[in-house]
């Protein structure tokens, strides 16, 4: 307790100085988890896509078209367990920056291989019901403030109508939430055998196809089957893990990670400066009063103790508000107003807050610590 | 007045000199400052960079005409028979082999980044001869040029660079086929560095696409033809398709990615800042109270409070502005020329460019640097000022 109290009463010393300390820390943390957001948004479909699942699409780009024959192709493969379509429809909402991905599926095979969509039975069947109809995320429908039973228009950039129009319009019949915190709320799908009929041109051509495999470990085997399937076809594939396909399309947008590692990095280097100079100033003007301690019988490791104590004090006040101003300001929305699928504070990342924390605590103190230990109390007494 | 200012000068000298006896916290300040201008100008240099590859994509007197309704050549489409009478509108330049438009087919072929292994969308596009006529400062730089009707191609700088097996010699598979790289093209740091060129009529088949193409690009006899050249083109009850002039088009190409890595950039430096606000504060403060006693020894002597406040100013604006010069420079050493390929949404293709610490963003991050030293300096200046000078003056 007497360590408390003279932690507390050294911080309190000097009033300004504690708090601009605790209030640059706490910049450092709030971008540190405004940050670790961003790249979450980033991040999020790899982390949650499906260890049993891999996305099958044309081996020379993704914008070439596979037969819808495939599938039934596909389903014959030893290993696989179901294959479902998706196609990228492309169209605009409004204008070019309310931008979502709208896709075309078969409703039963998307209720079927994506259990993390939770959707109600009762708007199931209405989807089932309603050719025009349209499943969307909730994420989706709270950006536009959409509403069940809404007509929504979308100006087709790549599926012409086969009268000539561009404008589809679709009733919002359906919403599902994530089963997940990361499953991706913001898709917009649409019924294939609706988009079929209607589209003008491409009948019986899919854009990609997502596979459902029986056993996870056999996933490289699995896809090699596939490609092996469909090898020397004029349509030849390139099957691979969910997860590795949405990295890959995140690499193509840019190294995230290490562009976000490397600006923390400039942050907590600037920082520790910052607190580390703080506490070596602390140190050098209590010199006296440490060795007053020493003399009424604080021992070397007690004053280390202390000295640390108090770096800790600061790392953490200021830690604790910086991670609690992040959580609170990533709780109010993304940056982009919507274009991330998700945006959210991982709590796994909260901890690595913590951890960051104390080592940032121990960095600061250590050399005025280890200066304040090594006092000698004759000298230290005489400056 | 020439007294006062004598003042200041004798005061802010005296604060300087005294700087070295205050190295440590100094440094922490000036660093802390460095790191913020660093990181603001290194991100922003990020989003300077693609626009700088946007704007020298386009030709001043040329146009792109897409399908109306297309807000990017990927999502256009124009038949065999549009593109010839586009190509016969009004207002194209013509030299020697005719008119100079150039009908084009843009598709993307998946190939792997050097950075990370994993598939991009470059950009595959099948070209016509005018193609080299309409970009700027088309040259070949390596190798030669493909052979029409041949499966050859080249490959611009950019994408060379960025993405594997595009070297000379090597080829590209494409279905059944195999397409070998013959030659490196150059056009002055534009959006066609970061793409493949091959015959159109080679591409065509290959990508089932019949007798169509997706965008014309032309270049106009001068940059006032343009109007006459849409109104021609909108007014064809043949034609449904959408004239842009290149500089607009390219605009709109890179709106998105701007605008997002300006913001994010923006948000991160001016958060960042604060922390070194905070810091630039406590610095002065220490340096400040560390001099309680010379200060208003000085106030006693007769100096006023002004040179005071300017003199304590000063200080901290010197330790911002080599501490900006110092990250600002950092980051142009770091950042500057530095290349990366990201995707372009709207054309859903990669794009190549080169990061741009250009001087806008040097005097920006500078400019940032010195409000801090001023917001951190100007608050305990204040301070020195008002302190009573007897209670000062005891103390230790």
């Amino acid at each position: 307790m007497k360590y408390f109290y003279l932690i507390f009463s050294s911080l309190k010393r000097k009033k300004i100085r504690t708090g601009l300390t605790i209030m640059s820390i706490m910049v450092a943390f709030i971008l540190f988890g405004y940050l670790t957001a961003i790249r979450q948004a980033f991040d999020a479909g790899v982390e949650v896509a499906g260890a049993d699942r891999l996305i099958v699409r044309h081996k020379v780009s993704l914008i070439q078209l596979l037969p819808q024959s495939y599938e039934a192709k596909m389903e014959r493969i030893d290993g696989v367990d179901n294959a479902a379509h998706s196609t990228w429809f492309g169209g605009i909402y409004q204008e070019p920056k309310n931008f979502f991905a709208q896709m075309p599926v078969v409703p039963e095979e998307l209720f079927d291989m994506y259990p993390e969509f939770v959707i109600s039975d009762e708007q199931k069947a209405a989807w089932l019901e309603t050719r025009s109809g349209v499943l969307v995320g909730r994420g989706l429908m709270d950006r536009f403030d959409w509403k069940l039973g809404d007509r929504i228009p979308i100006n087709a950039t790549i599926w012409g109508k086969k009268d000539g129009g561009r404008t589809w319009e679709f009733d919002l019949v359906a919403v599902y939430d994530g089963a997940e915190k990361g499953t991706d709320t913001s898709q917009f799908f649409i019924r294939y055998d609706f988009f079929d009929e209607t589209r003008a041109n491409g009948q019986g051509l899919v854009g990609w196809y997502t596979v459902r495999i029986s056993d996870p470990d056999k996933a490289a085997e699995v896809a090699a089957a596939i490609d092996a399937e469909f090898a020397n076809s004029a349509q030849e594939t390139k099957a691979e893990p969910e997860g590795a396909f949405i990295q890959g399309f995140a690499n193509q947008i840019g190294n995230i990670g290490f562009i976000i590692m490397s600006i923390m990095s400039a942050v907590f280097f600037t920082i520790l400066l910052v607190a580390g100079n703080t506490m070596a100033y602390t140190v050098r003007e209590r010199t006296n009063e440490l060795a007053v301690l020493k003399a009424i019988g604080f021992t070397d490791q007690g004053v280390l103790g202390l000295v640390l104590g108090e770096s800790l004090a600061i790392t953490f006040v200021g830690g604790a508000l910086g991670l609690g101003l992040a959580w609170l300001l990533v709780s109010m929305g993304d940056p982009t107003d919507g274009s991330f699928p998700v945006f959210y504070l991982p709590t796994s990342d909260l901890f690595l807050g913590l951890v960051l924390i104390v080592v940032m605590a121990f960095i600061a103190g250590i050399v005025p610590a280890l200066q304040a230990q090594k006092l000698q109390i004759a000298d230290a007494l005489r400056r | 007045m020439f007294n006062w200012i004598s003042q200041v000068v004798s005061v802010t000298q005296f604060s300087i000199r005294s700087l070295p006896q205050r190295k440590g916290s100094s440094a922490a300040a000036l660093l802390g400052i460095a790191g913020v201008v660093a990181v603001m100008v290194g991100v922003l240099s990020i989003a300077q960079g693609v626009l700088k590859t946007m704007q020298s994509s386009a030709g001043d007197s040329n146009a792109i005409v897409l399908r109306s309704g297309a807000d990017s050549e990927m999502m256009s489409g124009l038949g065999g028979e549009d593109t010839r009478l586009i190509t016969e509108a009004p207002g194209i330049a013509r030299d020697a082999s005719g008119a100079i438009a150039s009908p084009e087919l843009f598709v993307v072929i998946n190939l792997p980044m050097r950075t990370t292994g994993t598939d991009a969308n470059v950009p595959l596009r099948g070209v016509q001869a005018p193609a080299m006529t309409v970009r700027k400062n088309f040259k070949l730089t390596e190798g030669r040029m493909f052979e029409w009707g041949l499966n050859e191609v080249i490959v611009g700088k950019g994408a060379r660079q960025q993405f594997a097996g595009l070297e000379i010699g090597s080829s590209i598979e494409v279905g059944q086929e195999k397409w070998p790289v013959v030659g490196v093209f150059e056009a002055d740091g534009g959006l066609s560095e970061s793409e493949i060129w091959v015959d159109a009529a080679v591409l065509q088949p290959a990508y089932r696409r019949g007798n169509s193409y997706q965008a014309v690009y032309v270049k106009l006899n001068s940059r006032d033809a343009f109007n006459e050249f849409k109104d021609s083109l909108t007014s064809d009850p043949r034609l449904n398709v959408k004239p842009m002039r290149e500089s607009d088009y390219y605009d709109s190409q890179s709106t998105t990615v701007y605008n997002l890595i300006t913001g994010l950039g923006t948000l991160i430096a001016v958060i960042m800042g604060l922390g070194a606000v905070f810091g630039a504060l406590n610095t002065m403060y220490t340096a400040v109270s560390s001099r309680t006693r010379e200060i208003a020894t000085l106030r006693a002597l007769g100096f006023n409070s002004g040179p005071v406040v300017i003199s304590v100013v000063s200080e901290s604006l010197l330790l911002a502005f080599v501490g900006g010069v110092f990250g600002a420079g950092l980051a142009w050493l770091a950042f500057d020329g530095y290349r990366a390929a990201t995707l372009n949404w709207a054309s859903f293709s990669a794009i190549t460019f080169a990061f741009d610490v250009n001087l806008k963003l040097l005097a920006q991050g500078i400019t940032f640097a010195m409000i801090i030293g001023l917001v951190g300096g100007l608050f305990p200046a204040v301070r020195a000022a008002r302190q009573p000078i007897a209670q000062a003056l005891r103390e230790l």
